[in-house]
């Protein structure tokens, strides 16, 4: 597991309004976000986010409506201009480039997948997939085979030649996939890629986000205001509050961490037991022990261990990863990080 | 006495006004009459005159009459109008020879060229064989009762004239779509084009170009016709998705892969209903401009105005609908056809 930063935020600020910079100086000097938009009439967006996005990792974004996620995505590529603040993209700070850098960055090295899809009416399936390679100024020739590869990929085969308002929304989401994937770039941006489609899509989709990026290995900045879907596809949890950044790290240790109430709330009304994985709950320990009830895997859900127990909480299971033991499963335990409110045994397992 | 003399009285402008012999200069109905009955006409608190300029006038003389205000306004552009002249008429002279070979070029055609290039025209435009064929029923219909000549005359006008609209009001569209600021200076122009009674700017027309000249109808009918399509440009671009222009920034596009791959051809059903617009007013002020020697049916309206020809001024009046119908259709059916390949 390397842990190569790709994209780094550091310290930054928007503010909306008139007067920014001014406005920045009362931030620094403790200014509350209502304060400011009473006393100031600016909108503090985003203030003071720091995060490290680990290459070819999936970081996900998570907060309510107004948190300021699709605000911090759009600073990723300058879509939005920040206050004050570093992007650093692979060691450079993007926020230096001038316009042919940048249209280079949006071109290259970044994609991006919208709430709404955004794909142009007036263009075809294949034309609207190809979009980077026809930028770059490449006949549709050109590319169509790239594209049709990326669209048969996203389970579009054959569907080149409709138009965006033939597909259902679900579909238009695939090729908005596509259209990310064929630009090639390293990094995929995932504004609320999912939040507009019906429930039972939203979970192929993700199905399929997860399929392609093991195989893919991107580097996908994903925001989402669900924490279902957040624990889904996340190696990197963030979650946002208010503009600040509440807590990060690793999700299911901010699960069963939860480092204040607005995140003890948040993640009160999971299932866990789909959530939580062996790992996370189990005795570390390399040392044999006898009397075990059987093998589970690290990466097991504590539900598939449940049924494996079917109910028993007496069980206790030997821990595996890549065939070796890495601890020992006391159902017991399991049991006990299914209720989110004992903190105080959470922070103790998790420790 | 008039009812203003306190004013100038206390104010202590009676010498500037020229002394106490009122009145002098042209008087109004009241003073005569009072003035030959020998009688002061006193007047009553109810009539108080406003005290508007011809008012002040009669109280002091140095005050300048309403008409005063007009005539100077005539001489005020007829002292510009030569200056104005040696700049507007070589700018405006390719309308002048753009009108006399289209309506020669639309005559010189025969009909039976014509007209069949016209349905092509049309099956070209609407891919609609019922649409070619009324076009050619009504030039047939039209040609039939003897009017081919005046249609084709009209015609070729409006195509000149909605044609420098488009090549005009298009660009103008965009401009004011992409800068606030040029849109907050070119609606009140185009509110004031829109509004100004037709025949008003065919005043300073005629006294600037002679009656005879083609571009003079020609430009009346372009300032009336292009407000539609500069202002349904502008609102095209401006209503284009705001997510689809995101997506266009974040994969790269530049300013003008982005205006004209995404913003023009999205903005292109309200252009074309600007187009269609454009040429319905066209069709509206041609007959205006008959006033000031544009040929066409219009002449025929007018004739049948001046001379109580009622029959003539009927069948052209009804030849200028049938046009309308043509036209509109035919651009109607460009326009469904741009909706059809978008939503």
């Amino acid at each position: 597991m390397t842990d190569e930063i790709k994209i780094s935020i550091r310290n930054l600020y928007k503010i909306f309004g008139d007067a920014p910079e001014k406005a920045l100086a009362h931030v620094h000097a403790g200014m509350s976000k209502a304060d400011l938009l009473e006393q100031e009439n600016h909108v503090l967006g985003l203030n003071d986010i720091n995060v490290d996005m680990p290459a070819g990792k999936t970081t996900v974004i998570m907060g309510l409506s107004g948190s300021g996620k699709s605000t911090l995505i759009r600073h990723l590529n300058r879509l939005i201009e920040p206050t004050a603040g570093e992007v650093l993209v692979d060691g450079d700070n993007i926020l230096t480039y001038n316009a042919r850098q940048l249209r280079d960055l949006r071109q290259h090295r970044m994609s991006m997948v919208f709430q709404k899809f955004a794909l142009l009416p007036h263009r075809t399936v294949l034309e609207n997939t190809g979009l980077a390679p026809s930028i770059e100024g490449k006949k549709t020739r050109a590319y169509a085979d790239e594209a049709t590869k990326w669209l048969d990929r996203v389970g579009l085969q054959g569907l080149g030649d409709q138009y965006p308002h033939q597909l259902s929304g679900g579909m238009q989401q695939r090729v908005g996939i596509a259209r990310a994937l064929t630009s090639n770039s390293d990094i995929m941006l995932m504004d609320e890629a999912f939040s507009a489609l019906d429930p039972l899509i939203r979970t192929d989709m993700q199905d399929l986000l997860i399929d392609l990026q093991a195989e893919l290995h991107k580097t996908i900045v994903f925001i989402t205001h669900d924490l279902d879907e957040a624990l889904k596809l996340a190696d990197h949890l963030v979650i946002l509050k208010d503009g600040f950044v509440v807590q990060q790290g690793e999700p299911q240790h901010i699960l069963l961490n939860p480092a204040d109430p607005y995140i003890e709330d948040f993640v009160g009304d999971i299932n866990r037991a789909r959530v939580l994985r062996t790992r996370s709950v189990m005795e570390k320990t390399e040392a044999p022990v006898e009397g075990l009830d059987g093998e589970v895997d690290h990466d097991d859900t504590l539900e598939s261990v449940i049924s494996m127990a079917e109910g028993d909480t007496n069980r206790h299971y030997r821990v595996m990863r890549d065939g070796r033991q890495v601890g020992v499963l006391h159902m017991r335990d399991l049991v006990r990080a299914l209720v989110p409110s004992e903190r105080g045994t959470d922070r103790a397992l998790a420790s | 006495m008039a009812t203003y003399d306190f004013v100038f009285d206390g104010l202590g402008l009676r010498e500037w006004c020229g002394g106490d012999d009122a009145g002098g200069g042209l008087m109004s109905m009241d003073a005569l009459l009072s003035e030959t009955s020998g009688e002061a006409t006193e007047v009553s608190a109810w009539d108080t005159p406003f005290p508007s300029l011809d008012a002040l006038n009669e109280a002091c003389p140095a005050m300048p009459q309403s008409r005063d205000l007009t005539s100077g306004l005539e001489n005020g552009f007829l002292a510009i109008k030569d200056g104005l002249q040696v700049v507007v008429d070589p700018l405006t002279q390719p309308l002048s020879w753009a009108l006399t070979n289209a309506l020669w070029l639309m005559q010189a055609v025969p009909w039976w060229l014509m007209i069949p290039i016209l349905m092509i025209v049309s099956f070209a435009v609407g891919r609609s064989l019922k649409l070619a064929g009324l076009v050619g029923l009504s030039f047939a219909f039209l040609a039939f009762i003897d009017y081919y000549d005046y249609t084709m005359q009209t015609l070729a006008i409006i195509f000149v004239c909605a044609f420098i609209c488009v090549l005009f009001g298009v660009p103008i569209g965009i401009a004011m779509a992409r800068n606030d600021k040029v849109q907050r200076g070119m609606i009140p122009v185009l509110d004031m084009l829109q509004t100004l009674p037709p025949f008003v700017y065919l005043i300073p027309l005629i006294f600037l170009f002679s009656v005879t000249e083609p571009k003079l109808y020609g430009i009346a009918i372009i300032l009336y016709a292009i407000v539609p399509v500069v202002r349904l440009t502008d609102l095209g671009i401006r209503m284009v998705d705001k997510e689809v222009i995101e997506a266009a920034d974040a994969f790269g596009m530049t300013e003008r892969q982005k205006l004209f791959g995404v913003q023009i051809p999205l903005a292109l059903p309200n252009i074309m209903a600007g187009v269609n617009q454009t040429i319905m007013m066209s069709l509206a002020m041609v007959v205006i401009a008959s006033l000031v020697s544009a040929p066409g049916l219009g002449v025929l309206v007018l004739r049948g105005i001046r001379s109580l020809e009622l029959g003539v001024g009927l069948v052209s009046g009804f030849g200028i609908v049938l046009l309308a119908i043509i036209l509109d259709r035919v651009t109607k059916a460009a326009l469904a056809r741009i909706n059809a390949s978008q939503h």
